[in-house]
């Protein structure tokens, strides 16, 4: 791997993490599996519009944010169902407009040579990402323990979500180049879930996460380019490993 | 007799007040949870709310917090800060946050200096050691002395307690009865509480509001927690026990 793939990788792998914490600690991990999916109708028409399918996938997940949002504020819905349904929808739609072994890579990731603008575009994005996070974490931590305390304390909580949902899109699409959207998902549930069970504290939980994540990219992406495998399956394998290693602490 | 009025309207003891309420209604999917209901409350008071379960408690305090839409009107005085301690959580505790995790978010929203974090574990007896522990391994009185010491970040004048001793032991409700009993008392923080320890509320409470569907109203504990005006509010005979006292 390149230099830049490695920068690439190591921003993607930090902003998932940190994300992963807050969307494990919400229980949104199985909304966080499917969401991923919301990118697949997007990717599709991108490629029939012989766009850079990243943009069709973050447009996509954008909008997808949006629609959820909207439907939580209308209804009394949890994250996890509304995901599920529109996730379903996307899908279906995503299959009717897609085929082809570009979608394959965008769905499971290909090694390759990112180019300039994918690599800026990763890197801000990531950046945003993190320092969102780390920005918000206090507001994210308060609202996520009680929205009523949130709102008595002056935090727009609405709007905090929507960043949050955004937040977590932009985290997906920064995964679609090396680990594709279907696997992103499980690069943010499972070094979060690795720090759950390890962490006392929230800075513990985040050094955690990065960490874990870092190491099944960083390693994952170099036996990927060893092997000349797909990177998001060996990557994802990886974080697997270390789920089961964190099964050991009683 | 407790204040009560045609038009709903019932009014607290005090000079200056610090929420007004006019014609409050609040509706769930067409279903009226609270109708028309009208009260003020004076700086400094120690209001106690009491009703039935599904008399609209806890929704009168999500409506006072404004995280529910409701007809009607709410008014703060210009400047009214408030800590709220909910009665249920949105999490389990299982997590890793620890008291300091909890109070130095509340801090930072807050924009309150560091120290008030020890200010207000003081405030509410509870240890420096909760700063290190996970809020997971923590007793349910320790777990709700924690939310009043968040809820105190920040100097609120008014405080919104709902159920805040709901499976706590004996000892525990004791020392965040006492905790609460000193804050209004002794530093002048409206408090706002709901309890169903009605013995509590005889003994701390300067006013109570009881919400019941046909008849609400508002006085002082030795006016509206009567035997006879408890079981028209719950619908059956209720005598509590003061501790120390007698019973009624």
């Amino acid at each position: 791997m390149d230099a830049r793939a490695l920068t690439v990788c190591a921003a993607m792998a930090v902003a998932a993490g940190l994300v992963g914490c807050f969307a494990v600690m919400r229980r949104m991990t199985l909304a966080a599996d499917a969401y991923s999916h919301v990118a697949l109708p997007g990717i599709g028409l991108a490629l029939v519009l012989r766009l850079n399918p990243l943009i069709g996938a973050l447009v996509a997940l954008l909008a997808g944010s949006m629609l959820i949002w909207a439907i939580e504020g209308k209804t009394k819905l949890s994250t996890e169902a509304i995901t599920g349904v529109v996730f379903s929808v996307a899908l279906a739609i995503g299959s009717l407009t897609a085929t082809g072994e570009e979608l394959i890579d965008a769905l499971f990731g290909a090694p390759g040579r990112m180019t300039i603008a994918e690599t800026v575009f990763a890197l801000v994005a990531a950046l945003a990402v993190i320092a969102f996070i780390l920005k918000a974490r206090d507001r994210l931590l308060v609202s996520l323990v009680s929205t009523d305390v949130a709102i008595a304390s002056g935090i727009g909580v609405k709007s905090l979500q929507l960043s949050f949902l955004v937040a977590f899109a932009v985290t997906v699409a920064l995964g679609m180049r090396y680990l594709g959207v279907l696997l992103m998902g499980s690069l943010i549930i499972i070094p979060a879930t690795v720090a759950k069970r390890l962490a006392r504290s929230i800075d513990a939980m985040f050094a955690i996460a990065i960490g874990s994540a870092l190491v099944s990219t960083l390693l994952g992406s170099w036996i990927a380019a060893l092997t000349v495998r797909p990177s998001g399956p060996i990557i994802v394998a990886i974080a697997g490993a270390l789920f089961f290693v964190s099964l050991l602490k009683s | 007799m407790p204040t009560e009025v045609p038009e709903r309207r019932i009014t607290g003891q005090y000079a200056g007040s610090v929420l007004e309420v006019n014609h409050l209604t609040v509706s769930f999917d067409h279903t009226v949870i609270l109708a028309d209901l009208s009260f003020t409350v004076a700086r400094g008071a120690s209001l106690a709310v009491i009703g039935p379960n599904g008399s609209g408690k806890t929704v009168l305090f999500r409506a006072l917090i404004g995280a529910i839409p409701y007809k009607g009107t709410i008014r703060w005085a210009p400047g009214t800060k408030f800590g709220y301690v909910p009665q249920k959580l949105d999490i389990e505790r299982d997590l890793p946050i620890t008291g300091r995790d909890l109070l130095r978010a509340k801090l930072t929203i807050s924009h309150a200096p560091k120290d008030e974090e020890l200010h207000a574990l003081e405030r509410v007896d509870l240890g420096q050691e909760v700063l290190r522990q996970p809020i997971g391994t923590m007793s349910g009185g320790q777990f709700q002395r924690l939310l009043v010491a968040c809820a105190l970040i920040g100097r609120p004048d008014v405080l919104l307690l709902d159920e805040p001793a709901a499976g706590v032991d004996a000892p525990g409700q004791q020392a965040l009865s006492e905790a609460i009993r000193r804050l209004q008392q002794d530093e002048g923080v409206t408090t706002f509480l709901i309890s169903h320890d009605l013995s509590v509320v005889y003994r701390y409470a300067s006013s109570v509001l009881c919400l019941a569907r046909e008849r609400s109203c508002l006085g002082p504990p030795q006016v509206v927690l009567t035997p006879e005006r408890l079981s028209e509010i719950y619908g059956t005979p209720i005598s509590f026990h003061l501790h120390g006292d007698h019973g009624r």
